[in-house]
C-alpha cells in the first residue's frame, strides 16, 4: 500500500516532530510511504478567507505530487477536511477526485484503514483531548454533542489503547478553540476569550498535556499558555501515539 | 454614525471579562436545556430530516403553495396585502391604521417588523407601537434592539431590567426581585393591551391548504392583543408558508426543543378568521427574500424557522453579544441572510465565524449554516467586499505556497515563510502577538529531516 505522506506547511515549518512522529507511526504499521518534496500547502488559509479561486496553484501542485498514491495522509484534520471538500485541478479532474476520496487525517486512518488494535505505546500523563472542529464536524472522528446519534471517537479509542495515559475531556466537550484561521488575527477578542475558556477547563482537570489532531488549534492554545506561563503543554496525538521506547 | 464592524463591537463586548462570561454561561445554559430536550425524542434526527424536507419542497413550489393560502384566506375573509420591500410593508400598515383612525396599538414579537424597522417608521409618522414580548418592551423602553430572535433582552441582567423599569414604570430603586419586575411589567402591559384598538403580530407558520396561521408565544401576548384588538395585523416573511396543517406537529415539536428546550411552545395560536365586526390582514413580505431564493448556494437559508439555536451554540454569539451583528437577526442565522439585504454593509458578518459548523448541527431544519458562510466569503471576495490589506496578503501566500522552490526559500530565510501566513507575521502590532506566543521555529523543517533521514 503506498500511502502519500501530506505535512500541512505550518507543521513542517514549526513542528516538524508531528511530522516525523506521524511518518514513524505509518512505517510500524506496514506502510510504505513516500513524501513528495515538492509539496507546499492545501490552501485552505486562503479559501477559508474568500480567496479560494487564488488557491489554484496550491491546488495544481498537490494534485500533481500525490495523484499516484493509494491513500493520503496527514496529521491535520482540517487540511484533509479542505482537501476532501475543496480540492480541484481543472488540468487533472480524475486525479482530484481520487484524492479527495482517499485522503485520511491520521487517525481516521489508523483507525479505518489500517484497524490498528495495539499501539505499543506509552505515556504516562494526564491528557485533556481537545475535539478539533473540522476534524469531529467534519470529518466525523467522534461523535458531536449537537446530535442526537451514538457516541463514538476515534482518536479516544487510540488513546485508551496507550499505557499509562489517562485522558480527561473538558465539561464542554467539542466547544471550538477559537483559532479559525485568519478569524484568531481579524476577531482576536473572541479567538482569545474562546481559547483561554478552553485552557481554563483543560486545567481545572489538572491535565498536564492537551492533545488533538490539529496542530492549528494546539498552535493557538499553545501560544495562550506559554504567554500565561502555565505549567500545561500541548501535544500532537501523533507524538503521544508515537511514544514507544 | 459608522457602524462599527463585528470584530470592532466584539473587542468592546470583551473588555467586560465577567459580563462577557455570563452572557456566554447564560446561554449556553439554553443550548444545554436544548440537548436534554432532543435527547427525550428518539426521532429527533428523524423529524429534522423532515422539517428539512418539507420546507425544500415548499421554497421549490412557493408560487403554488402562496397563491393556495391566498385564496384560502380571502374565503375566509382576511384581507391579504402583499408587499415587494420593507417601505411596502410599512406603508400598508400605516395605511391601515390611518385608515381607522387608530391612536393606541400594541405589537407582540415579530423580527419581520424589525427587519423592516416598522416602529422607527411608524414613530416618524406619529405613532407609537407597544411591544408586548416583555424582552421586547425593556428593550424598547432603553431604545435599543433585541439582541436574540427568540430571547431578545438576554443582553441584560436583571440590575439592568430593574434601572429600566424604575426609570420608566417607577418600580422601587434597587428591587432586583423578578417576580417583582415582571408584576410590573405585567402591570403596565395589561394597561395597554385593554386600550389597544389594533394588534400588530408575527407569523411562525401560515398553512396553505386553509389559510390560516400560528403564532407561537410563551407569554400568550400575541393572543392578548389580537382578541382584544378590533383589527388584527399579521406580518410574515413569504418563507413561512408550509403546505398542509399536518405539517404543523413536525414543526412545533422541533421548534421549542431547539429554542428553550420546552417540550411545547406555551401559547401555539391558530388564527382564521376574525369575529364578526372586526378585521384581519396579512401582510406577505419579500423584502429580498426572492433574490435569495435565486441564490442557489443560499436559497435554503430560507428554511429557517427563527428557532435561535444558532444562536446558542455559537461560541462567536456567545461571546461578542447580538450587538455586535448590527443587523435585525444577528448571530449565524444572520449573517447568511443579511449579506443578501446589503453585501457591501454586512460584508464582516461571514467571516465572525471560525467554521467550527455546531450551528449546522443544532439546526432544526438543517440549514447547512457554516457551509454557506464559507460560500459568502467567497462571493464577497469576489465582489470586492474584503478589505485591501487582506486580499494583498492572501495574494502574496498563495504565490509563495504555489511555488515549492519559493516556500523553501521563505521557510529556510529562519523559518521565514512565518511572514507568509498572514496570521503569524511577526509584528508588533499583529494581534496574534498581543495574548499569544509564536511558535518557536525549530532548527529545521521536517523537509528537511526527511532527506537528512529518510533520503540518504
Ligand atoms: S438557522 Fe436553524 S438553528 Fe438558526 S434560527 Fe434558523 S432554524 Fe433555528
Amino acid at each position: 500500500m503506498k500511502v502519500g505522506l501530506f505535512i500541512p506547511c505550518y507543521i513542517d515549518q514549526f513542528y516538524p516532530q508531528v511530522g516525523v512522529a506521524t511518518l514513524q507511526l505509518l512505517e510500524r504499521h506496514g506502510c510504505s510511504v513516500h513524501f513528495p518534496v515538492d509539496q507546499t500547502c492545501c490552501g485552505q488559509p486562503m479559501a477559508n478567507s474568500g480567496f479560494a479561486s487564488a488557491g489554484k496553484g496550491c491546488d495544481q501542485n498537490f494534485a500533481r505530487l500525490f495523484r499516484d498514491c493509494d491513500h493520503i495522509v496527514a496529521p491535520s484534520g482540517s487540511c484533509v477536511l479542505h482537501i476532501k471538500e475543496h480540492l480541484k485541478d481543472a488540468s487533472d479532474p480524475e486525479g482530484s477526485a481520487h484524492i479527495r476520496r482517499h485522503i485520511y487525517e491520521l487517525t481516521e486512518f489508523l483507525t479505518d484503514i489500517l484497524q490498528i488494535e495495539t499501539l505499543g505505546a506509552r505515556f504516562p500523563h494526564r491528557v485533556g483531548l481537545h475535539n478539533s472542529c473540522h476534524g469531529q464536524r467534519g470529518l466525523h472522528l467522534s461523535s458531536m454533542s449537537e446530535r442526537m446519534l451514538p457516541s463514538f471517537s476515534k482518536p479516544a479509542r487510540l488513546l485508551s489503547m496507550v499505557e499509562g495515559l489517562e485522558v480527561v475531556m473538558p465539561v464542554r466537550v467539542d466547544e471550538c478553540c477559537g483559532f479559525g484561521g485568519t478569524f484568531s488575527v481579524f476577531e482576536e477578542a473572541v479567538s482569545v476569550r474562546m481559547g483561554r475558556d478552553r485552557i481554563e477547563e483543560h486545567a481545572a482537570n489538572d491535565v498536564e498535556y492537551i492533545t488533538g489532531v490539529d496542530t492549528s488549534c494546539l498552535m493557538h492554545l499553545e501560544g495562550l499558555l506559554r504567554r500565561q506561563g502555565s505549567p500545561v503543554r500541548t501535544i500532537h496525538i501523533a507524538e503521544i501515539l508515537n511514544s514507544v521506547s | 454614525m459608522k457602524t462599527m464592524t463585528h470584530a470592532a463591537a466584539a473587542e468592546v463586548f470583551n473588555q467586560d471579562a465577567a459580563r462577557t462570561r455570563w452572557h456566554d454561561e447564560t446561554l449556553w445554559f439554553v443550548r444545554q436545556k436544548r440537548d436534554r430536550a432532543a435527547q427525550t425524542l428518539p426521532e429527533w434526527e428523524t423529524l429534522r430530516s423532515w422539517a428539512s424536507q418539507i420546507k425544500d419542497h415548499t421554497l421549490s413550489h412557493l408560487d403554488e403553495y402562496l397563491s393556495e393560502f391566498e385564496r384560502n384566506a380571502l374565503a375566509n375573509g382576511v384581507q391579504v396585502h402583499w408587499a415587494a420591500d420593507a417601505a411596502e410593508h410599512n406603508r400598508i400598515i400605516h395605511e391601515i391604521i390611518s385608515r381607522h383612525g387608530i391612536r393606541r396599538m400594541v405589537k407582540s414579537k415579530s423580527m419581520l417588523t424589525e427587519e423592516c424597522g416598522l416602529n422607527e417608521y411608524l414613530h416618524e409618522q406619529g405613532i407609537e407601537v407597544i411591544d408586548t414580548d416583555l424582552g421586547e418592551r425593556i428593550v424598547q423602553l432603553r431604545h435599543e434592539h433585541p439582541s436574540h430572535i427568540v430571547l431578545p433582552a438576554i443582553h441584560l441582567k436583571r440590575e439592568d431590567v430593574s434601572e429600566t423599569f424604575h426609570e420608566h414604570l417607577h418600580t422601587e430603586a434597587g428591587n432586583h426581585d423578578p417576580q417583582y419586575l415582571t408584576e410590573a411589567a405585567r402591570l403596565h402591559l395589561r394597561e395597554r393591551f385593554v386600550a389597544a384598538e389594533l394588534a400588530i403580530t408575527g407569523v411562525n407558520f401560515a398553512i396553505a391548504e386553509t389559510g390560516g396561521f400560528v403564532v407561537c408565544t410563551n407569554e400568550g401576548n400575541a393572543d392578548m392583543g389580537a382578541h382584544a384588538a378590533r383589527v388584527h395585523i399579521a406580518c410574515m416573511g413569504f418563507e413561512k408558508i408550509i403546505p398542509k396543517a399536518e405539517h404543523l406537529g413536525v414543526f412545533l415539536r422541533l421548534l421549542a426543543r431547539s429554542a428553550t428546550g420546552q417540550p411545547v411552545t406555551t401559547y401555539n395560536s391558530h388564527f382564521k378568521k376574525s369575529l364578526p365586526g372586526r378585521e384581519m390582514h396579512i401582510v406577505i413580505v419579500d423584502n429580498s427574500r426572492s433574490r435569495q431564493l435565486g441564490r442557489e448556494d443560499f436559497r435554503n437559508s430560507l428554511k429557517c424557522i427563527r428557532c435561535g439555536a444558532c444562536f446558542n451554540t455559537c461560541p462567536v454569539y456567545r461571546r461578542s453579544g447580538g450587538h455586535s451583528y448590527h443587523t435585525a437577526v444577528a448571530g449565524p442565522i444572520g449573517s447568511i441572510l443579511t449579506p443578501n439585504l446589503d453585501m457591501r454593509a454586512h460584508a464582516d458578518l461571514p467571516f465572525a465565524s471560525t467554521l467550527c459548523g455546531s450551528c449546522t448541527n443544532v439546526c432544526p431544519v438543517k440549514i447547512d449554516i457554516h457551509d454557506q458562510l464559507w460560500k459568502w466569503r467567497q462571493v464577497l471576495a469576489a465582489e470586492g467586499h474584503v478589505s485591501w490589506t487582506k486580499r494583498v496578503s492572501m495574494q502574496m501566500a498563495a504565490f509563495v505556497l504555489s511555488r515549492p522552490g519559493l516556500y523553501r526559500l521563505a521557510g529556510r530565510m529562519g523559518r521565514g515563510v512565518l511572514k507568509t501566513m498572514p496570521w503569524l507575521a511577526e509584528h508588533r502590532w499583529n494581534p496574534w502577538s498581543k495574548s499569544r506566543a509564536l511558535p518557536e521555529p525549530p532548527a529545521e523543517s521536517f523537509r528537511d529531516w526527511y532527506l537528512r533521514n529518510r533520503k540518504s
